[in-house]
């Protein structure tokens, strides 16, 4: 074999190797990323008896570390945002692939991108001066630091989640679906209800469950303006007081604790909490996906 | 009595309407406000100068070129090894699960929440690789969370490339590699870059990562090495807003406003990217 010729084969087999390891070095990250909440957290499960840990109140300086109120604060938030963000980045996905002219179009997927792009340290930031106020002027609750606020503002962060899911679902219902409708003198908005969205509902679905996992991982902005009082929030008015969420607790919490000490074993544990949690919602999400053949997969990563 | 379909099918495309303008109004709003109300603390000497009088005057030149290096770093570690794995998965993964795997390992990575990253990255670089919190072990976690965006929009820009390239290339007898490197990598460098944009974008504007690895409360100096600490721009903006009681509210839009243009600009740097080549695009 010419010499040249055998050095090609040895740099594409090396680049080739190369390139294979870094393919995989995905799955290594996610195993170190879980490998190393373990370590950090373990510790903080010895040393806090189970009981505790599922106890109703948290409340670290006394050695009280009950997770229920931080879980079900972040529930209450997650649920409010996509409550209120589903309907509204539903219908803007139907209005950009159904309705709207493409000169509105162009404008209106860009502008969603610049949405997802701004920082969330700027929204909470917004929250405190605009949203928080307005809230507290509407409500007449004595704080506008509210777990409303949160999900105002986390709605509108997992909008651009939600709309380009969605239309990606809707855009991949062949158009044949639409003119059969047409044929049978459906209206467009008849297509659109009974046509379309059924068909698309698998990719709608994926499109809530990442929205959710945004959600429940989104930190300043819930941090900056829900309050962060730990309290399990039950009854009517819970939405008009403050709030605390597992991933504020995390990032509020960390920068003060002694390395090494319960309290911060316990908040990676509340971190191998946060993980699992959106692990086993974006496992769900990636598997419907793969199930719907592979409709655009992987493009709402980006 | 029936409503008649064309009066419903008005109603229900008039709310649909208005809740698409509705998603956009509070976006143009925010953007407007801040720049309303931050342009006058803009000057050469508030992002140029040191922060003073426990930062209630002066600039916010540390915070500035805190999160410029945060970036760079961010670059070297995450667009090899991106661009890489996308490689990896558009031209030589096989259809089998370990390739499955490694897709769910993308989604599974690009799903971490943010303060989790911190929290890894806190463990892994800061503690037991013992870089202590700099902005080695910033860039590094940074890096890793942007990791699955540029995976993902490199082999979407790869996919796209026709298939007749790749044959080309072999019927004139190209190793695989010769044709990645001179004709479909060639072909994906503007989709290949729109993504890493995007993903850069996303790490700058990031602070939970940042907390617990490399962002500096209070440092009135230039960073010096990638083993020193640093003050960052989104971190600076939290903790003029939440943590530092009297501070004057122009300075606190003003820094809004500089952490806003310099995460806009990148993501129009990318929109003019992806609308120049597609334009010139031959396929």
């Amino acid at each position: 074999m010419p010499k040249k010729t055998r050095d090609l084969n040895w740099r594409e087999f090396f680049i080739e190797q190369l390139i294979r390891v870094m393919g995989v070095s995905a799955i290594a990250l996610v195993l170190l990323i879980f490998l190393f909440l373990v370590r950090e957290g373990v510790p903080g499960l010895f040393e806090v008896p189970l009981s505790n840990l599922l106890g109703q109140r948290w409340y670290p300086t006394f050695g009280i570390y009950g997770f229920l109120p931080l879980i079900l604060g972040s529930l209450l938030v997650t649920i409010g945002a996509i409550a209120l963000s589903l309907p509204l980045g539903l219908a803007a996905a139907i209005f950009m692939r159904e309705i709207a002219p493409n000169s509105v179009r162009e404008v209106l997927k860009p502008s969603i991108e610049i949405i997802a792009g701004i920082p969330s340290v700027v929204i909470g930031f917004i929250g405190i001066q605009v949203v928080s106020p307005l809230v507290r002027q509407f409500s007449g609750a004595p704080t506008g630091l509210t777990a409303l606020t949160g999900v105002l503002l986390l709605a509108y962060m997992a909008l651009p989640t939600i709309i380009s899911i969605a239309e990606d679902a809707l855009d991949a219902i062949p158009d044949s679906y639409r003119h059969a409708a047409y044929a049978l003198s459906a209206t467009q908005w008849q297509t659109i209800w009974r046509v379309v969205l059924p068909a698309a509902r698998p990719g709608i679905i994926t499109a809530v469950m990442l929205g959710v996992g945004r959600a429940i991982g989104e930190t300043m902005t819930v941090m900056m303006v829900t309050g962060n009082a730990a309290r399990i929030p039950l009854g009517l008015d819970a939405f008009l007081r403050p709030v605390r969420t597992m991933t504020a607790t995390i990032a509020a919490e960390m920068g003060e604790v002694a390395r090494g000490s319960t309290h911060y074993h316990v908040l990676f544990v509340v971190g191998l909490a946060l993980f699992v949690l959106t692990f086993v919602i974006n496992l769900a999400a990636a598997l419907s996906i793969f199930r719907e053949r592979r409709g655009g997969g992987g493009r709402f990563l980006a | 009595m029936r409503i008649p379909r064309y009066t419903t099918q008005k109603i229900a495309f008039g709310i649909i309407t208005a809740a698409a303008v509705g998603v956009v109004i509070p976006l143009v709003l925010v953007i407007a406000y801040i720049v309303v109300q931050g342009i006058g603390a803009i000057s050469w000497e508030f992002i140029s100068a040191m922060p003073r009088n426990g930062m209630r005057e002066g600039g916010i030149l540390p915070a500035l070129v805190g999160t410029i290096w945060l970036t760079i770093g961010t670059a070297l570690t995450s667009i090899p090894l991106g661009v890489g794995g996308g490689i990896y998965l558009s031209e030589y993964a096989p259809d089998n699960s370990l390739t499955r795997t490694i897709r769910l390992a993308i989604i599974n990575l690009a799903g971490v929440p943010s303060v989790v990253y911190g929290l890894f990255g806190l463990g892994l670089f800061v503690i037991f690789l013992r870089f202590g919190m700099s902005i080695l072990a910033g860039s590094l976690t940074l890096g890793i969370m942007t990791l699955p965006v540029i995976i993902s929009t490199t082999e979407q820009a790869l996919r796209a490339v026709p298939q007749s390239f790749r044959v080309v290339n072999a019927s004139l007898g190209g190793t695989t590699w010769q044709g990645i490197r001179k004709v479909t990598l060639r072909q994906a460098l503007p989709g290949i870059m729109t993504g890493i944009i995007l993903g850069l974008e996303r790490a700058a504007g990031e602070t939970a990562p940042i907390l617990f690895t490399v962002a500096a409360f209070f440092l009135p100096r230039l960073p010096h090495s990638a083993f020193d600490q640093t003050m960052a721009l989104p971190y600076h903006l939290f903790v003029i807003s939440t943590q530092v009681p009297g501070m004057p509210i122009q300075i606190q839009y003003g820094t809004a406003l500089v952490l806003l243009a310099f995460v806009l600009t990148m993501n129009l740097l990318a929109t003019l990217i992806r609308r120049y080549y597609r334009r010139r695009r031959q396929w």
